[in-house]
């Protein structure tokens, strides 16, 4: 508590010294940036909805990021939490009643004012929800880490986390949760959790909605035309398949953009992105396809944008299977992957070795945890001391048909892991399936062998939704029982205290590498990539693009 | 003739049945479903569970087929399970992109393929002849997604002649009231539009249009090679009739026949061609949609899309039976 509410009074230094800082680098990468233009750039898709509480898609979050924002946000490229639209807060009830003193001054883009009343309106907007939006389609997020609603309509809702939200006067608003939750706070980040005008919101019926044969639908107009929040940029037009148009809130209460205009336009192909950046069509691109990144780091006039990794690729060890139960027996895996070489070769300068689940730019990681470095030597001897005879025979699931930002390669991840097992004791026998659906079905039914490549990559700035999501309980993909594992999880997931919870993590993690349920191999940073005259084009961990400083300078 | 139109049309109805059961089952016998291919690295078993028990996938098929009749025969084809938005809205919207690409492709095929085809048969054996056969062997054989491809490389990435994707430049502030931009930039008087759009046309409509320019140049040429040997041909010249009025009254209008047979095929074919050039150029149309469609397992979108795709195939080629009564009227339906 004490650490969340030191951030929170920082936000006087935290703010004027991260604009500073990027004015300052504005002014000395390349020439200074002008205001002014418009920016064309190109995602993978449409947006679902514009309405951010209805999404969970990184195409549609790109969108609702510029047009709306939360209490808290996260600084520029980082996962560190920074005052939005709440300037501080504290924790109090037992750590279960959080106060947040609100930004004032600011308005929504339809003019009316963000104040306490709007905060508990969005919360009780989300908690009341009933028919059609308790659909998992429709509030997958509130769902994850809300539990349920007000009224739960359908079984397998659990009970809600929120417990009510009272406005004391204009600027402070008051949010009682039902349970101690470490996961509530730094959740608040997600977009789903932005701030939206509750005039708009009731004025464009963004709570109709119904289910279509079996899908959800919104049926007013708010999250397909009149999305209104407080950000840097408003909407202005979307035409679905072509492109959807923001332009710059000139009242907007903090550092106004740059750009007149942000034009965001589909285009589904890595190669498609490549040769639009290429032809001039569009200004920059997000998911470059990591083989692209040579040639756009060659190509002059363009330039390659590293996203910091937040993601962790991992190769699986099914402990229900003998005898990988043995805990040397994992060791012997751990020395017998050579995660360096893979890193190095098929990640083309994206990526970083991982030691633990978690990324570096995440509180929580630590340099404590036990290491492996690839030593087959080392490898074969443990399988002896398991009293096994080599090789040891090892079914090895990989995946085709699929590239995830990180794992670009798996067949050579796998070829080149199949080799470096061979030489440490082990004997591959492969097997591969079709990322969609089958692969990623067998490996949470735990079907996919003894060994298979997967990863994850975080939705939001908190350990939880990484070894969390993997440790907390049992699961059939890993196949272990580990109480102390389970529980220091627990706690750290209730805990609201964040020092506390950073230690809790940093033991887990440590935990989590000397038990070796699997083994992290690689931090991915993807890549984005753009005309080198675009200027301040921000790519945070967790999958946004920050415009707000974006402008265009000299080459 | 109307009888012969009537009964084409009640013909639909058994069409479109047989085709809404084979797209059924077919989209339900690919592997996985949706909420896997949805859901990612996420789709643990409760998530799974909870979304087919939502979506009524763990019915039973007859039930789920009946469910997806019902409704569709309402009017409503549903929504996409990933973007939540109405298919029949999405029609609306993407149908137009395709049928102007489908329209330019074919007005490049036959605008080219015609002449093509005519002067090669009139120079039987020459250079231009062989040249021709080779050049439309060619165009059959280069798979439309590489000759795309290619296209784009050259005169979009390397030369910057024409656009390399999408259908309008996004700077461009256009109205679409009909979402036929062509006919919406002449509408308005947009000029500057209209050429931006035409721009636009040009490198997918090439690609498309390839398969059908060779198929048009070769029919054409084989059509005329056969008319212009007959005995009207023969009598009007020994009438003393000038060539070009007898290429053009007697040759040419009798092997237009043929011809409109092979236009009307290759229409319905350039809606399935649309899939891989659309996708190339980022061209926001009914072909592009269904590929992403396909990969997401998307039941509604291609149940939706391909039911609507069926009908229009089916129109089409009723069309092209009604104009070879136009085109010869020694051809009577009863």
């Amino acid at each position: 508590m004490k650490g969340v509410r030191v951030r929170g009074n920082l936000r006087k230094f935290i703010l004027p010294f991260a604009a500073v800082a990027i004015c300052v680098a504005a002014g000395t990468a390349g020439g200074a940036v002008k205001a002014g233009g418009t920016l064309v750039f190109a995602g993978a898709a449409d947006p679902t909805y514009l309405d951010p509480a209805l999404v969970s898609d990184g195409e549609s979050f790109r969108v609702t990021e510029q047009i709306d924002e939360g209490l808290i946000g996260l600084k520029p490229g980082t996962t560190k939490i920074v005052p939005k639209l709440a300037t501080k807060w504290k924790l109090t009830g037992g750590g279960r009643t959080w106060t947040f003193f609100l930004r004032h001054g600011v308005k929504f883009h339809d003019g009316t004012p963000f104040n306490a009343k709007a905060v508990c309106y969005n919360f009780n907007r989300w908690y009341n929800w009933s028919g059609a939006f308790q659909n998992a389609g429709a509030s997958y997020y509130y769902q994850s880490i809300y539990g349920g609603f007000h009224h739960n309509e359908a079984s397998g809702l659990s009970a809600p986390l929120y417990r009510s939200c009272s406005a004391v006067g204009k600027y402070k608003a008051v949010i009682r949760l039902t349970r101690r939750s470490g996961t509530f706070f730094p959740s608040l980040v997600i977009s789903s959790f932005a701030m939206q005008s509750p005039t708009a919101l009731k004025k464009y019926g963004a709570d109709q909605g119904e289910i279509k044969n079996g899908t959800f639908t919104a049926t007013g107009s708010y999250a397909l035309s009149h999305p209104t929040g407080t950000g840097p940029f408003k909407f202005k037009s979307w035409t679905v398949g072509q492109k959807l148009e923001l332009v710059k809130n000139t009242h907007y209460w903090g550092v106004k953009p740059k750009l007149d205009r942000l034009i965001i336009q589909p285009i589904g192909t890595t190669t498609g992105r490549l040769q639009a950046l290429q032809s001039g069509a569009v200004n920059a691109y997000d998911l470059a396809a990591p083989q692209d990144v040579p040639t756009i780091d060659s190509s002059s006039g363009l330039k390659v944008i590293h996203r910091p990794a937040f993601n962790v690729a991992y190769v699986t060890i099914n402990q229900a299977h003998k005898p990988f139960d043995d805990l040397r027996v994992r060791q012997a895996v751990a020395y017998g992957l050579d995660r360096a070489s893979v890193v190095k070769q098929f990640y083309y300068g994206t990526g970083k070795v991982a030691q633990e689940f978690i990324p570096p730019s995440l509180f929580g990681w630590t340099n404590k945890v036990p290491k492996y470095p690839f030593n087959p030597d080392k490898a074969k001897s443990l399988l002896r001391a398991a009293g096994l005879t080599l090789p040891v025979t090892v079914n090895f699931w990989y995946p085709t048909s699929v590239s995830r930002p990180y794992m670009p390669d798996p067949k050579r991840n796998f070829e080149a892991f199949a080799a470096s097992l061979d030489q440490s004791g082990f004997k591959v026998v492969p097997h591969s399936a079709p990322w969609r659906p089958d692969y990623v079905a067998a490996v949470n039914a735990g079907t996919a062998g003894d060994l298979n490549m997967i990863g994850w990559t975080g939705d939001y700035g908190d350990p939880d939704n990484f070894v969390g999501t993997f440790f907390k309980t049992y699961s059939p993909q890993f196949g272990f029982h580990n109480n102390a594992i389970f529980n220091i999880l627990t706690r750290a997931a209730n805990e609201p205290n964040f020092a506390k919870r950073v230690k809790l993590y940093q033991q887990a993690n440590i935990m989590i590498m000397k038990f070796l349920p699997a083994v992290p191999y690689a931090h991915a940073t993807p890549a984005l990539a753009a005309q080198s005259k675009v200027k301040n084009l921000i790519a945070t961990p967790v999958g946004g693009v920050w415009f707000q400083f974006t402008g265009f300078g000299g080459q | 003739m109307l009888r012969y139109i009537v009964r084409r049309l009640l013909l639909l109805i058994p069409i479109l049945l047989g085709v809404s059961i084979l797209v059924f089952f077919w989209t339900k016998s690919l592997p996985g479903g949706p909420v896997q291919a949805l859901l990612g690295e996420r789709a643990n078993a409760r998530l799974v569970a909870q979304y087919n028990q939502q979506y009524g996938f763990n019915k039973p098929l007859p039930v789920q087929y009946w469910s997806y009749l019902k409704t569709t025969l309402g009017g409503n084809l549903g929504t996409s399970i990933v973007d939540h938005r109405a298919i029949t809205s999405e029609i609306r919207l993407r149908f137009p992109a395709t049928i102007e690409l489908a329209l330019a492709a074919m007005i490049f095929a036959v605008g080219a393929g015609l002449p093509l085809g005519f002067f090669a048969a009139k120079r039987h054996g020459g250079i231009f002849d062989q040249t021709t056969l080779i050049g439309s062997l060619l165009g059959i054989s280069i798979p439309v997604f590489f000759l795309a491809v290619i296209l784009k490389f050259i005169f979009a990435v390397k030369l910057g002649w024409l656009p390399s994707v999408g259908r309008i430049d996004v700077t461009v502030e256009a109205k679409h009231p009909t979402n036929f931009y062509v006919l919406d930039a002449i509408i308005e008087r947009d000029w500057s539009t209209l050429w931006d759009v035409v721009k636009h046309l040009i490198l997918p409509a090439i690609a498309l249009g390839s398969i059908p320019l060779a198929v048009v140049t070769r029919i054409t040429r084989a059509a005329v090679l056969d008319v212009q040997n007959e005995d009207y041909v023969r009598t009007a010249r020994a009438k003393g009739l000038p060539p070009h009025t007898v290429d053009q009254r007697h040759v040419l209008r009798n092997a237009l026949l043929p011809i409109s047979t092979i236009i009307g095929l290759q229409t319905g074919l350039l809606l399935s061609g649309a899939v891989l050039t659309e996708t190339v150029f980022a061209y926001p149309g009914m072909g592009s949609w269904l590929r992403d469609a396909i990969f997401n397992r998307d039941y509604p979108v291609l149940q939706g899309g391909i039911l609507f795709l069926a009908i229009v195939f089916v129109m089409v080629n009723l069309i092209v039976d009604v104009s070879y009564a136009i085109i010869n009227p020694r051809i009577r339906y009863s």
